[in-house]
Order: structure tokens, then sequence, then C-alpha cells
């Protein structure tokens, strides 16, 4: 189906609508990270992070899920708008990638002594990114539209069969090699108003990626119809 | 002896579209038993796509190409035995003998005792002497018709040829339509593409230029090379 | 049944001829491995790190990174002459061209790690002789993952522009199970500690190669088909 200026302009909308949710609830996320749940015993402020960074990169790997999901659709449906959406979810999910690579350490060094750390978390946003990275780079050397959509499809259902394999050698490994355990992905019995900060964190960084996707999704709708009307 | 049976090969409303050019537009062609269709066009006109959608080397953007009443989409491989396709490119491995290449072909199509069946097409081809030379080293000539014997070794039922005149000197054009005419003679059917006229003239069943994608002229029998050659100029001017 | 077979093997028949012929991959990837082996043996220094902590990560990075060179060679072939087309053209099955591409990756890449391994053996003054059927064993069950992966994707590479580049771009993530795998059972294999502390990470290799095979196989068409 050929895209619309009108129509594009319509899923824009949407976009911009969800993303200013996604923000707004973020702000309060924050808000009460920061001031109304109180501090964790062990690990202190640094603790904090975790509202964000957990849904986020809960978020970074829903991005690359739906790249996979999505290509297989494409690959049986061959339709182009399920190429723009996956290529959308690709470059959201490369962003937020590289803020969590970027925000991670900055706020850990100080705490943490050290810029890095292979815990589960980093490690695999670290290989998503690499995923995200490949299949833009794929992406742009290819010129012919549908032999791009094909090939992006290709390397999309590939990374996201991967990614439990990163889980699986990451879990063995660190079973394997206990260490003492910087950030505390997630404790057996949170506190109510960590738990609700926590899901609220997941609910806002959903909304956000939802709405950079469709945002995203919609401006190259546009951008192909603006080049349609010029032919 | 040409049969009046089910055509051999149809096309209906075949498109390809690259980004957003349209390629091919919806082009119909049929191929039965005997006929060799001759499809001429100005460079770009979406020759050698069509031909390459009728081999089911490109998936058509829509439409469909039925082979001895098979969709040519079907999973079964076996749907695509009937084709052979000879190209610009020779489908040969440089480095590897001639009769190595067609060996080769011949275990891909499961054809019996493949060295054998590799010495007995380079024959009908006189290239017999060069089998064990390596395909790097064989003139251009001789490549193509290395080429031509590894395209007809299968016995395909429908040949479609990608400007196979071109750069070839009588004697081997002579050659190629000799072959054309032998296999109309015996119920097969082809598709040429092709620029040169006058070689395609005698042999072609049917007639059909294309422009820009779409199909302007059809006809069959072809008319006079001298009735048909203003109204193709005129074609090109527009 | 018979056929996919007989089609598979001419296709790993023919590029083993060829290669054999050229020897343009293997002795490229064998010179790297040299090199490699040699640059991290002076790299390093033996009173801070003991060779036996460093040795298998070297191992395996060096096949690594050699497999991948071997890889970019194995469409390339396909590339001149178009003949990946004469394939497609044939009534052949997709999935026995890559099985066929498949077998001959593993045959090379494996020729590869075979001269590397004596060369580390030499270098690092590793004993292996004792865990070697162990060892070998682990060569094929981590090698069969990657260069499976690898030989959809150089098929995809091959058709871009700085496809050398690409390859190990796109490759690179999906080493890291097989990897780490790897690294750990070496470590453990040279350590001589018992297989029940191997066995956990044997599984993932093993589930690693069934899972990419079969989605290799399964995906190879939408690769190749226009």
């Amino acid at each position: 189906m050929k895209p619309t200026i009108s129509g594009s302009r319509g899923i824009i909308k949407w976009g911009l609508a969800l993303t200013a949710l996604g923000l707004a609830a973020m702000v309060i996320v924050y808000v009460l990270a920061l001031v109304y749940t109180p501090f964790e015993v062990r690990q202190g402020a640094a603790q904090k992070i975790f509202y964000v960074h957990v849904p986020a990169a809960w978020s970074a790997m829903m991005a690359f899920t739906i790249v996979g999901l999505v290509s297989i659709l494409y690959l049986w449906l061959r339709d182009e708008r399920l190429d723009a959406f996956a290529a959308s979810s690709a470059e959201v999910g490369l962003v937020f990638s590289v803020i969590m690579l970027t925000t991670g350490p900055i706020w850990g060094k100080p705490i943490w002594g050290t810029w890095w750390t292979w815990d589960a978390r980093l490690t695999l946003t670290l290989i998503l990114f690499l995923l995200f990275l490949g299949y833009m780079t794929l992406r742009s050397a290819i010129h012919d539209p549908a032999e791009r959509a094909r090939f992006s499809a290709v390397v999309g259902i590939m990374g996201m069969v991967l990614v439990p394999f990163i889980h699986l050698s990451v879990y063995l490994f660190r079973t394997l090699h206990p260490k003492p355990i910087v950030l505390k992905a997630s404790a057996p019995s949170l506190p109510p108003v960590m738990l609700r900060t926590l899901l609220l964190g997941f609910l806002a960084a959903s909304v956000l990626y939802l709405g950079f996707v469709v945002l995203r999704y919609g401006l190259a709708r546009h951008a192909v119809a603006e080049r349609d009307e010029e032919n | 002896m040409p049969r009046a049976d089910a055509p051999l090969l149809e096309a209906h409303g075949l498109e390809r579209r690259f980004g957003n050019t349209r390629a091919v537009r919806g082009v119909d062609v049929t191929v039965g038993s005997g006929d060799l269709v001759a499809v001429f066009g100005p460079n770009g006109a979406g020759k050698t796509t069509l031909l390459r959608m009728l081999g089911g080397l490109v998936r058509p953007t829509s439409g469909q190409v039925v082979v001895k009443g098979r969709d040519l989409k079907s999973t079964d491989p076996e749907v695509r035995r009937p084709i052979g396709l000879l190209s610009h490119q020779s489908f040969l491995y440089d480095d590897l003998t001639a009769s190595e290449n067609l060996a080769f072909a011949a275990r891909i199509y499961g054809l019996a005792e493949p060295p054998a069946a590799a010495l007995e097409a380079l024959a009908d081809v006189g290239l017999e002497h060069k089998a064990h030379e390596p395909v790097r080293s064989l003139s251009r000539g001789m490549v193509q018709r290395v080429a031509l014997a590894r395209a007809l070794m299968a016995h395909p039922e429908i040949l479609l040829l990608d400007e196979p005149f071109t750069g070839l000197d009588a004697p081997a054009a002579r050659h190629i339509q000799d072959v054309l005419a032998r296999r109309r003679s015996e119920g097969h059917g082809a598709v040429v593409v092709s620029h040169q006229f006058a070689e395609v003239w005698d042999i072609a069943s049917h007639m059909v230029v294309m422009i820009e994608g779409a199909v302007v002229m059809r006809e069959s029998p072809p008319p006079s090379l001298g009735a048909f050659l203003p109204e193709y100029e005129s074609w090109l001017r527009e | 049944m018979s056929s996919w077979l007989r089609v598979a093997a001419a296709v790993a028949g023919k590029d083993i001829v060829i290669e054999v012929r050229t020897k343009t991959a293997i002795l490229s990837a064998v010179v790297f491995a040299a090199l490699v082996l040699i640059v991290f043996n002076f790299a390093r220094d033996a009173s801070l790190v003991s060779t036996t902590e460093l040795a298998p990560s070297v191992l395996w990075i060096t096949f690594a990174f050699a497999g991948m060179i071997t890889l970019n060679r194995g469409f390339n072939l396909e590339k001149e002459n178009a003949a990946l087309e004469g394939l497609l053209l044939a009534p052949v099955p997709r999935s026995a061209i890559y099985v066929g591409k498949l077998i001959s990756n593993l045959a090379f890449v494996g020729m590869v790690e075979a001269v590397a391994l004596p060369l580390f053996v030499l270098f690092f003054n590793v004993p292996v002789w004792g865990v070697l059927p162990g060892l070998l064993g682990l060569m094929v069950l981590a090698t069969i993952g990657f260069v499976a992966v690898g030989t959809v994707f150089s098929a995809m590479t091959v058709r871009t522009r700085f496809s050398e580049l690409m390859l190990p771009m796109l490759l690179l993530p999906f080493m890291v199970p097989p990897l780490i795998g790897a690294v750990q059972t070496t470590t453990r294999l040279l350590a001589g500690r018992p297989l029940s502390e191997m066995i956990g990470w044997l599984r993932i290799l093993a589930l690693y190669d069934v899972v990419f095979i079969t989605l290799c196989v399964l995906i190879f068409p939408a690769v190749v088909d226009e």
C-alpha cells in the first residue's frame, strides 16, 4: 500500500502523543525513584538507576524481538510497511541501547569505582547494541529496497533467536563465577513502593519506546509519500 | 512433431518494481510447443527482467508464471526442470575445466554418468578438444559455446536466451540458429531477447516489442522485416 | 532424498576442488592464524598472566578470526559469472545448496584449525595430548555453530560493498555463545576438570548448533531468491 501524506501525518501525530505520554511517565518515575522510594540498604543511591535502567534494557530487548517478529511477517507477506516498521524499531532500539551503555557507566563509575562490569544487563545491552548496529549498517549498504528489506529481515530473525542464547550463556557464566553483584537486577521480595515504581518504569519505557517507533515509522512513510508526489 | 497441447509456458500480468520504478508492467507471454518468441526493445525496456522472471530467478511483484501447468512459485524444485536459461553470464567456474563444469551441472540436474554426459555435450558444440582446459583460458566465443552446452545438456523444453547473438561471428551465430530451428521442429519452446533482427527473424514464430516495461507490439507470425522496421523506429522515437 | 544429498555433495565437492586448486582462502587464513599466535606470544608477560589462563582465549580468538577470513570466500566464488544463478535455475532445493556450502566451509575452517592447533601447542607449550579427543570434539561442536550462521551471512554480504567488513560486523554477536562455551570448556579440559563441570556449556553449544542449523536451512531461500 502506498503511503499518503495525510495518512502519514496521522501516524506522526499518534507517535508524538505517545512519546509525550511516555516522557511524562518517565519524569514521574524519576521523581518517584529519587524522592519517594527508600534507599536500598547495601547499594545506596546507586541502586536508584535500577528503576529506569531495568525497564530501558527490557525495552531494547523488546525492540529487537519486535524487529524479529515483524521480519518473519515481512518474509511471509512481503509488505513494505512491515519492513519500514522493523527498521523504525531497530533505530529506536539502537538509540535506547546507546543511551543505556553511556549513562550506565557514567552513573556507576563514581559509585562502583569501575566504568564497566560484565553483569547480565550491561552485557546483554552491549550485544543488542551490536546487533542493532549491524542491522542498520547492512541496510545502509544495500540500495535495492526489496533486497534491503529481505536481508534485514534475515538478520532480524537470526538476531531474535540469538538473544535467548546470550541470556543462557551469561546466566551459566554467572552461576559458575559468582561475583559481588553490583546492581541486583531484581530481588525476590521487593517492598511495595519499590515494586510499584519499577512497574511504572516498565510502563513508561514501553510507552516511550512505542511512541518513538510510531513517530519514526510515520516520518519514514511521510518521506516516501513526499518523494512519490514529486515523481 | 509440434503438438497442439497446452502451452509450455504462460505468464499473466507480470509486474516487477525496483523501488519506485516499474521495470515490467502488465506483460503477458505464452510459449506453446514449437514456438519461438522473439522479444525486441531498446535498452532498459525490461526485456532481461522479463526473461529472468520467466526463468524463476526474479520474483514478480505481481502476476504469475505457469510452466507446464504448474505455478513457478511452487516450493517443489522440479517445477523448474523444463526451463533453461542462457544469459550474458556463463554460470561457469573459471578454475574448473570445461568438462568439470559440465559434469557438475550434470550432477546438479541428476543426469546419468555426469563425466560422459559432459564430454558428449562438449562434442555437440565442437569443443571436445578443450574439455580439460580451465574455463579461464578459453576465448569468449568458446566460453559462450560451453555455456550453451550447459544450457542444452538437461534437454530443457523451454529455453530462454538473453541476447545470444551478441559478439558472435557468423558461423557461431548460424550454429545457434540451427539449434533453435531444430528445437522448434522437436516441439520445444524458446524465448529470445535480441537486438539483432536479422538472425532471429527467420526462426521466430512470434514477435513482441517492449518499450519501458510494457508490450507495445505483438504479432504472430512476425511481419516482414521491411514492414516491421519503420514501425519499430517510430515507437523508439516516442 | 538421495537427489538432495547428491546436490549437496556436488556443491561441496566442487568447492573443495576449486579451493585445492587455487588455495586462496586457506593460505591467507593460515598465515593470519600464525601471525595472531606469534603476536599474542610476544605481547603477554608470562610473569603477570599465566599461559594456562590466557591460552584458551587466544586459541579461540585465532580460530574465530581465521574462520571469518575463510568464510568470505565461500560465496565470492559464486559471484564470478553469476554461477549461483546457474544453481538457482536448476531443479534443486535451496536447502541442498546451503548444506553443500556449509560442508565446504566447515572443511576449510576445519583445515585452518587443524594447522593452527599444532602451532598453538608449539608456541604456548600447552599440554593438549591427554585431552586431544575431547578438544577435537569441542572444536567440531563450536565451529559448526558459527560457520552455519556465517554461511548465511556471507551469502548476503558478498552482494554489499565492504563485504570483508560487513561479515565480521554481522557475525560477531553470533559468535559470542559458541566462543564463551568453547573457551570455558577448553579451560576446564586443560585443567583436567571432570566432565560434570563442562556439561552445561556443552549443552548450550549443542543446542545452539541444532537451533541455528535448522534456522539457517529454513531462512537461506530468503537470502538467495530475489
